[in-house]
């Protein structure tokens, strides 16, 4: 249990004692926000996984593709 | 594959180039500076000199800017993969599926939890500890490395997978054989050692800097001995490597190989162009010759360097385009008929398993299994085969300019080192000013090795097997242009962002600077 008292403390402190990486923090949460949350589900839906809904249909779709 | 949308093709194509060669601005200053900075960490550990620990911290921080703002960049690379090349995704199914997941939870565990030690455990942990997390990062960082180029040099020479028609995906038959593939070694050795040059000009350079500055003499100096050794070692390896990656390529990539020498006809003894300026003609538009302005030729070079034999016979674009029966090569048109037969037969065991012929089934699927080597060659049947050629004055530019920088970087990193070790490098200015403006030409260096890599292997996504054609996923060519120019908006603030926070830091300097030019006495303060 200390263990992992010392360990929260360790990052605890890291992260209050950080000055430029606050600002880097802040710059990689932004960007997977904007990955994961606009992109990711706007953008860039898993082409194959949206339009079918089992990989037999995935499959045969892609066999479909791949011979036309 | 009749009526295909080449625009659709071209613009994913350039989207992925786009987001790759972003990612890989970032990627290689993590790889070296990481080992820089562990090497820095155990003079300091070594030595107990306060200073290194100054230096250190101060390269810490910039590998620190340089992780963050390029962290989760290669991800949009997998949102592509899953939009835009769906059926490439699903085609090289298992293959990618393990070392992916190997470099996540090798990404997650050694990088993060080190990191961490790393930034907040000075004076928290012991030195020996935080020196240990300091190489285990550097380690997990080039490790990361490890299984995306492993995946990426399967597609250039697939192997130790066998396609499975039912499912259509090919599966990882040998693990072992695509890890340790001849170019899956060389990729990642040349490739992680590009980025300790391209650390190493860094680290020399902003230390140029800052004698430029007439300031942290003792800091910049000692980083300079440090960068500059590190980058003359990793420069000769590199070309060992890149010697290794050349072979490879005239063996399982001879299109590639002869576009980057742009040799169009077949010879023995063939010599290397080591300068060159093509000239565009008549000829070069008809894919049949292309002449130099100008060119200066090593003897027999090219054949060495191909096949370890300065006699050996190298095929031209003109003899891999149209075939030399003398030398057992297959013409494109020969492939193609070949490939076109494999798709053909893949189709008829589908429909012969859905019919529930087993007969006809395993007739087709004996008949697609000895022809799968050229799977890829038939999209190209009753097309224009030259379409099989990659554009020959990007490769052959590309590569001569990365390895003229290449030689350009050595002996920089030898002059830099004996001047720095005599104490002169301060007073030789012009040597200062080559080293900071060779930062930009490192990051046209280790980009252009991409473009030769990537350039120079098109149309093929899975070499012979897969052309882009083939690959992409039937979307509409606006919404890949918009995503486009997202793209290219994202990571250019996050370029700015990146010069600007790290321009902030280099001002800033390292901290309080103890030594002057008057306090030093050459070498004992080295």
């Amino acid at each position: 249990m200390q263990i992992i008292r010392n360990i929260y403390q360790f990052y605890w402190q890291g992260f209050r004692s950080m000055t430029l990486g606050k600002k880097l923090w802040a710059i990689i949460l932004i960007k997977l926000v904007v990955m994961f949350l606009i992109l990711k589900l706007f953008f860039f839906p898993n082409y194959l996984k949206t339009n079918f809904d089992t990989d037999q249909e995935r499959s045969d779709h892609v066999i479909e593709q791949l011979t036309k | 594959m009749e009526n295909i949308d080449f625009s659709l093709v071209n613009w994913s194509r350039a989207q992925f180039a786009l987001t790759a060669m972003y990612h890989w601005l970032f990627v290689p200053l993590t790889l070296g500076l990481s080992f820089i900075v562990a090497f820095m960490e155990t003079l300091y550990v070594r030595t107990g000199n306060p200073e290194w620990k100054r230096i250190t911290k101060f390269w810490m921080t910039i590998f620190g800017i340089n992780f963050a703002i390029g962290v989760a960049t290669g991800i949009i690379l997998e949102f592509e993969f899953g939009t835009n090349w769906s059926n490439y995704s699903w085609f090289v199914g298992d293959i990618f599926g393990a070392p992916l997941a190997i470099e996540g939870i090798m990404a997650f565990f050694l990088e993060s939890t080190f990191i961490a030690v790393m930034f907040f455990g000075w004076n928290k942990v012991s030195k020996k500890f935080h020196l240990l997390s300091t190489w285990l990062v550097a380690i997990g960082s080039n490790l990361s490395a490890l299984w995306i180029l492993v995946a990426n040099a399967w597609m250039q020479n697939p192997v130790g997978m066998k396609f499975n028609p039912d499912t259509a995906r090919n599966e990882m038959v040998d693990f072992w054989e695509v890890l340790f593939s001849p170019v899956a070694i060389n990729k990642f050795l040349h490739t992680i050692s590009s980025g300790y040059v391209l650390a190493s000009v860094f680290v020399m350079g902003v230390s140029a800097w800052y004698l430029l500055k007439n300031r942290e003499h003792l800091f910049a100096k000692r980083s300079m001995i440090v960068a500059s050794v590190f980058g003359l070692i990793t420069s000769a390896f590199i070309v060992l490597t890149g010697d290794g990656s050349a072979r490879n390529m005239a063996q399982f990539q001879p299109m590639k190989f002869a576009a980057m020498e742009n040799l169009y006809i077949g010879q023995q003894n063939a010599p290397l162009v080591a300068i060159g300026i093509l000239k565009e003609n008549a000829a070069q538009a008809d894919h049949k010759k292309q002449d130099f302005r100008f060119m200066i030729e090593i003897p027999n070079m090219l054949s060495y360097m191909a096949f370890l034999d300065p006699n050996a016979y190298v095929p031209g674009i003109q003899d891999l385009v149209h075939g030399n029966p003398e030398r057992n090569i297959l013409s494109y048109k020969q492939k193609s008929e070949i490939g076109k037969l494999a798709i053909t037969s893949l189709a008829d065991y589908k429909n012969a398993r859905k019919a529930g012929n087993d007969s006809l089934a395993a007739t087709a699927l004996a008949t697609f299994e000895e022809n799968y080597k050229y799977f890829g060659y038939g999209y190209y049947a009753g097309r224009d085969v030259h379409e099989l050629v990659p554009h020959v004055p990007t490769t052959f530019y590309s590569f001569r300019i990365m390895v003229g920088l290449g030689f350009h970087f050595m002996l920089l990193f030898f002059v830099v080192l004996v001047l720095t070790l005599k104490d002169k490098i301060a007073k030789n200015k012009w040597i200062l000013y080559t080293a900071l403006w060779t930062i930009p030409l490192a990051y046209i260096a280790v980009e252009l090795g991409w473009v030769v890599a990537e350039v120079g292997r098109q149309p093929w996504v899975i070499q012979d097997i897969l052309p882009s054609i083939a690959a992409v996923s039937q979307l509409q060519p606006a919404s890949v242009q918009i995503t486009f120019w997202m793209f290219f908006v994202i990571f250019t603030a996050l370029l700015i962002a990146e010069i600007k926070i790290m321009t902030v830091q280099i001002k800033k300097g390292p901290g309080e600077d103890t030594t002057t030019p008057e306090t030093l006495t050459a070498n004992t303060n080295l």
